[in-house]
């Protein structure tokens, strides 16, 4: 694998995958920002894991099971919504969605 | 820890606390000063000991709470624009079992946004300044708390360590900074930044402090499915004729000659007070910094998606519909930093790549894991550097991302392996920079390896 080359369309695709809109001067900086990053995590190519399995994750108990119930709802309906910056109706008011 | 009693009164120490707090205001340590609830919670503990009330194992103690621990007391905002205003109507677990013991909350510290940084620089409120050299950072992402600790503000403080940010900073600012076994600590509560990785865990002066608070902050909890059984209070310790690790991998030129010196005293000591060196080859350790900045960003990007100005939190006012609201949100509420992060994990994660990185640092996980593995069927704790120099000044790697990413090298291998990590302090340098060295040890080995550090004590 060769390190990828990241070019500015890359930047707005990824910028569209991230929910941001980005003005020329910040995809700019991301440029050369994420080419180096990539630049860097790149060198694990030079390790083979041909035979290694992944881990994604270091606790080591599987299958953590529970009652299908909500026993830990900590905060009121209320309190949540008191949180939203618009509400209506009891629930959170955004924008027009179409 | 010195906690309230009929002589010493907790509102005395309060007001002590927040009195230094605000006399080294300018070192931008806080988010918030709790002033009227913890004068008031700790006049209610005073009243309590006047009637001869049993009182809490951290009654009347003043301690500051980074500021991505949710809780009802000023704002939580992770030091992130797109929190701010958000007051939390819930409490971590670890808040909890904290000021169950009668622990007061006097403040939320300052941190890099979200907890992605080194040096406290990338936070919204500005960077925090070093303890010891003003013109130096503090180190990150938990700055706020570790200068609290070492400018004698409080006793202690709370952190959250993904890749360094307990563990760093503590040796930035000369304290002890704990990392715990991946699981100890309820994370119930707390931003998430990198679930497979976030832990929490503590700052404070020495390793009989870290061990009350672990004793009593650790243990599972309903709230969190990836707490571990509790196995901290049960530990039995066995710390005669210890094996030390001395990584052979970390012993070179890259690392500052006064860190190495450092190293070489404490090991000298290790060896008068009878303990053996065993030098260990970790040759993938130093592909663990590349492994990380490919799982983490993957993590970020996905725990980052809900802040979207919806729920809480900063709301961008001029969205013409839904969709603009998320990104005008999002595009004014993160720091450069946040969005370089969930760019990478966003591209880590994207078809075409994920084999070539995500899955590929998910491999070198593994070997990382079997690394710590094999070292310690040959020690019993490894003692190493924290990072390759001590604390840097102020904006030398702000506009350099991998030149900030490199200082996790040596503190990320553990929480990708989910291994504790303690921070000792190991005296300063000729100009007075606080020096540090990180003691590490097997999964589950936290009780131990905290009362092993008393061997490492400065003399």
């Amino acid at each position: 694998m060769v390190a990828m080359e990241i070019a500015r369309e890359d930047i707005a695709h990824l910028a569209n995958l991230s929910d941001f809109t980005l003005s020329d001067k910040e995809a700019e900086s991301l440029e050369s920002d994420l080419k180096g990053i990539i630049g860097y995590i790149s060198q694990l190519e030079e390790l083979d894991t041909d035979k290694v399995e992944p881990t994604y994750q270091v606790f080591e108990m599987k299958n953590v099971w529970r009652a299908d119930e909500i026993s830990t709802q900590d905060a009121t309906r209320e309190e949540l919504l008191a949180t939203a910056k618009e509400e209506k109706d009891n629930q959170v008011k955004v924008p027009k969605v179409l | 820890m010195k906690i309230a009693d009929k002589k010493t009164s907790a509102e005395k120490m309060v007001r002590e606390a927040l009195m230094k707090a605000k006399q080294y205001a300018d070192y931008n340590i806080f988010t918030f000063l709790n002033e009227e609830n913890a004068i008031k919670k700790a006049r209610e503990i005073d009243e309590k000991i006047a009637r001869g009330e049993e009182v809490g194992r951290l009654a009347g103690v003043p301690y500051a709470l980074k500021d991505n621990f949710l809780s009802p007391e000023g704002q939580t905002t992770a030091s992130a624009h797109i929190l701010e205003g958000f007051v939390s109507p819930v409490t971590a677990t670890a808040v909890k079992k904290l000021e169950d013991e009668g622990a007061i909350m006097i403040g939320r510290t300052n941190m890099d946004a979200f907890a992605h940084g080194s040096s406290t620089e990338s936070s919204y409120y500005g960077p925090t300044l070093n303890a010891h050299d003003r013109e130096r950072v503090a180190g990150g992402s938990s700055g706020g708390s570790a200068v609290a600790v070492a400018l004698g503000i409080v006793e202690f403080a709370t952190g959250t360590d993904t890749g360094g940010s307990i563990r760093q900073p503590a040796s930035f600012n000369g304290v002890y900074g704990l990392k715990p076994t991946y699981g100890t600590i309820s994370r119930y509560g707390v931003v998430a930044m990198a679930s497979s990785t976030d832990c929490i865990g503590f700052f404070a002066n020495t390793p009989e402090d870290i061990n009350l608070l672990m004793e009593i902050a650790s243990g599972q909890d309903p709230k969190d499915m990836t707490t571990l059984p509790d196995y901290y209070n049960t530990t039995k310790l066995t710390n005669k004729n210890v094996k030390i690790g001395i990584i052979k991998d970390f012993d070179n030129e890259s690392v500052d000659p006064d860190i190495r010196k450092a190293l070489t005293r404490k090991i000298n000591s290790l060896k008068t007070k009878g303990h053996e060196i065993v030098e260990l080859e970790m040759p993938t350790l130093k592909y663990a910094l590349a492994a990380y900045y490919i799982i983490v960003p993957a993590e970020i990007a996905s725990n980052l998606s809900r802040y979207d100005g919806v729920r809480y939190g900063f709301r961008s006012e001029k969205s013409e519909d839904l969709d603009a609201l998320y990104k005008n949100t999002r595009s004014e509420g993160f720091m450069p930093e946040n969005k370089r992060r969930i760019m990478i994990g966003n591209f880590v994660l994207s078809s075409g790549f994920y084999d070539a990185y995500f899955l590929k640092a998910a491999k070198v996980r593994t070997l990382i894991v079997q690394e710590y593995e094999k070292a310690f069927e040959k020690c019993d704790y490894i003692l190493s550097p924290v990072t390759p120099s001590p604390a840097f000044k102020l904006g030398a790697k702000t506009n350099d991302p991998v030149a900030m990413y490199l200082e996790d090298a040596m503190t990320v291998p553990l929480n990708l392996a989910g291994v504790p990590g303690l921070t000792i302090p190991a005296g300063k340098t000729e100009d007075g920079i606080a020096l540090g060295l990180q003691l590490v040890g097997p999964r589950r080995s936290d009780k131990a390896l905290i009362a092993f550090a008393k061997e490492l004590q400065d003399e």
